[in-house]
């Protein structure tokens, strides 16, 4: 019985490390609506002129975002379940990163070097 | 590891005591974040396929053509409610109040319905328009990653409702604080994934 009454405790205060309070739910939200609410005001209202600019702003807005989920709604820290749900994040996170931008960089490179345009067919023997 | 320590000498009491120190389910939240973590990749890919695809329209329309910015708001903000009303269905279950837990998973999947609605609208519509999947190479990634999301809300949808029944007959039982504990972070994961989608997807197909 003790031993049992012991595991409760345990996951008991794993249930209140992970799930938050009333106030960190409402940053989260109110955080949430402000990093898009901008974004789409940006493109929508076109107040950056150059587009690259707007495209870069946009992504770092959706970064902040996602981290701001991530710590306000999915409760990520390094304590959780022994650092061992933040292992995984990070691995994932490093493939991910391998995925979108090596296969952003080798289609791109492909489409560029290896697509026969007027250029190619001009220097054609 | 088990088939030593079976063949090494009389010790199942050894194993067993193992087996008692942890709490039942105490690793679930980390199998579920992992399996999370797993369905990342699968929308990594997604992505990955719609940055590589997504400008090849075949002379068929564009996103310009096709998105409309004021609806993916609207759906952007039904997902960001259904998000924060779960929340609050979390902290009336620590709580343990059985009603108002209910009650907030009831408007969680209102929230949800209204974004699959719209969801589906906005499909039906494009379709409606000649832009198919089988358009473009840009549509057919569009609509694999747009709709393998909206499916993740149907399935949790479904799993919303089957916790909802589980909570009314049995009440917050260990095992369905556990179950809810689970969708919580399925539910909230689907909504960094749907950043993803309307930063990347949206947001960068009106700028191209």
């Amino acid at each position: 019985m003790s031993a049992h009454e012991h595991a409760e405790g345990h996951d008991h205060a794993h249930g209140g490390a992970a799930h938050g309070s009333f106030r960190g739910y409402l940053i989260g939200f109110v955080l949430s609506v402000i990093l898009t609410a901008i974004p789409f005001w940006l493109v929508m209202s076109g107040a950056i002129d150059d587009k690259q600019a707007t495209a870069i702003v946009v992504m770092a807005f959706a970064v902040v975002q996602i981290v701001v989920h991530m710590v306000f709604f999915l409760h990520m820290n390094t304590a959780s379940e022994g650092g061992w749900s933040m292992l995984a994040l990070i691995f994932t996170l490093i493939l991910v990163v391998i995925v979108l931008t090596g296969s952003l960089w080798v289609m791109y490179h492909l489409n560029a070097n290896m697509m026969p345009g007027l250029h190619d067919m001009r220097e054609m023997p | 590891m088990a088939s030593i320590a079976t063949t090494s000498g009389p010790e199942p009491v050894f194993h067993l005591e193992e087996e008692h120190a942890h709490a039942e389910g105490s690793s679930t939240m980390l199998g579920f974040w992992l399996y999370l973590m797993s369905d990342c990749l699968i929308f990594a890919m997604l992505f990955a396929a719609y940055g590589v695809l997504g400008g090849n329209y075949a002379a068929g329309p564009a996103p310009k053509d096709l998105f409309d910015l004021d609806l993916v708001a609207v759906n952007t903000a039904m997902l960001l409610f259904s998000s924060i009303t779960y929340g609050f269905a979390m902290l009336a279950m620590d709580k343990g109040r059985v009603a108002a837990t209910q009650a907030w998973l009831a408007v969680t999947a209102l929230f949800g319905l209204a974004f699959l609605s719209i969801e589906l609208y906005e499909f039906s519509h494009m379709i409606h328009e000649g832009a198919t999947p089988q358009r473009s190479a840009f549509l057919s990634s569009f609509f694999t990653l747009v709709g393998t999301h909206g499916l993740h809300v149907t399935f949790g949808l479904v799993w919303l409702v089957t916790l909802m029944t589980q909570v009314a007959r049995f009440g917050l039982i260990e095992a369905n604080r556990r179950r809810l504990m689970c969708l919580s972070m399925f539910w909230h994961f689907l909504d960094v994934v749907w950043i993803g989608v309307f930063t990347f997807v949206y947001l960068m197909g009106m700028l191209r």
